[in-house]
């Protein structure tokens, strides 16, 4: 199960858990999040840390709130795929400059990994 | 207004300076942690905003007005020492407590003993300082008060307690309120604070939002810490 570090702001950490979630469909558009005090008793964590992490998701628009009935993930499938896509060139930018650093060109990582595709395959 | 204003407050023992011009204000809502070595002023900066203590100079305001019996029922205390009559069963206590504060909620003190593995019919005298501290936590926390301060809550339990003591301090105090944890373990406790206090020979050296500092020195609060007094 997900559990916070100290390392870095608890919150940002929250709010980077759900969002990948979201992403993952884990949490599909339309969802109903578990209420605050819920979340934080979950974590172990402060209700005020999980307020700002659910803050910060809702400023990017990814939840919304409906007045009486807490927060819900977004409708808006453009946005988790625009973001989806965005976590996507992270993974492959970050895997193409570690194989440079091996030797690898662009092309030849490439190569490489489509045959990876066809020995799983 | 404030949970809690201090403003220039200094206090010694004898010649022993130990809280020396000192001022904080702490707004509601927050779990605050007071974090310090031993004997660097944590307890006795606790003991004046309970009015155990009176300053040499300064003052406290609480919700605004300075201590003294409203502040008492706004705050539920939990001492450094167990602070309980030893020859009283656990049941004693509570009835005890309920004669003497008007917000202390009897069943919901049962439940938390229930919880916390208490038998209500054993003599404090009979219990371990561990179940001392849960009992004396149990107590505290069954207060409907506005602010929690909490002196060394973990002191003396194992680390497993120490993750059960800190879910019940998440999922007890009331909605709303403040809470003071004054702890010099800070590992285990610095993922449910909003802010921290480093309290340094009698001074306050750094208040910070957890998050913005754990962001600013890329670390975690007791690494922070660990750095910040180093022998």
């Amino acid at each position: 199960m997900f559990s916070p570090d100290n390392n870095s702001p608890i919150y940002l950490q929250i709010a980077e858990k759900i969002k990948s979630d979201i992403v993952s469909g884990e949490l599909s558009p339309g969802a109903r999040l578990p209420s605050v005090r819920d979340l934080a008793l979950k974590l172990k964590v402060n209700p005020n840390t999980v307020q700002k992490a659910l803050a910060e998701l809702e400023m990017r628009g990814l939840l919304f709130t409906e007045r009486t009935n807490g927060k819900f993930v977004t409708h808006d499938t453009g946005l988790i795929i625009s973001i989806k896509n965005d976590y996507a060139k992270n993974i492959a930018e970050s895997f193409l400059s570690s194989m440079e650093k091996l030797g690898f060109s662009n092309d030849e990582a490439i190569n490489y990994l489509s045959n990876l595709g066809g020995e799983k395959n | 207004m404030k949970a809690i204003e201090i403003k220039n407050l200094s206090k010694s023992f004898g010649k022993k300076k130990v809280l020396n011009d000192i001022s904080l204000s702490i707004d509601r809502g927050r779990i605050v942690g007071l974090l310090g070595k031993n004997g660097m002023g944590k307890s006795t900066l606790i003991k004046i905003i309970n009015d155990l203590l009176t300053p040499d100079s300064g003052e406290v305001l609480v919700y605004g007005k300075s201590v003294g019996v409203e502040s008492k029922l706004r705050i539920s205390y939990l001492p450094e020492r167990c602070a309980l009559d030893k020859g009283m069963t656990v049941k004693k206590v509570i009835k005890f407590y309920s004669d003497f504060y008007g917000n202390f909620d009897s069943s919901k003190a049962m439940k938390l003993l229930h919880d916390l593995d208490l038998d209500a019919e054993q003599k404090i005298s009979k219990m371990s300082k561990g179940m001392q501290e849960k009992l004396q936590l149990a107590l505290v926390l069954s207060r409907e008060a506005d602010i929690y301060i909490l002196d060394e809550p973990l002191g003396g339990v194992d680390p497993a307690t120490r993750d059960y003591i800190l879910d019940t301090i998440l999922s007890n105090f009331k909605e709303g309120a403040t809470v003071i944890i004054s702890t010099h373990i800070i590992s285990d406790i610095e993922r449910i604070l909003d802010n921290v206090v480093f309290i340094h020979k009698g001074e306050i050296i750094l208040t910070s939002d957890t998050d913005e500092l754990r962001s600013s020195e890329n670390a975690s609060i007791d690494e922070i810490f660990r750095r910040t007094f180093r022998c």
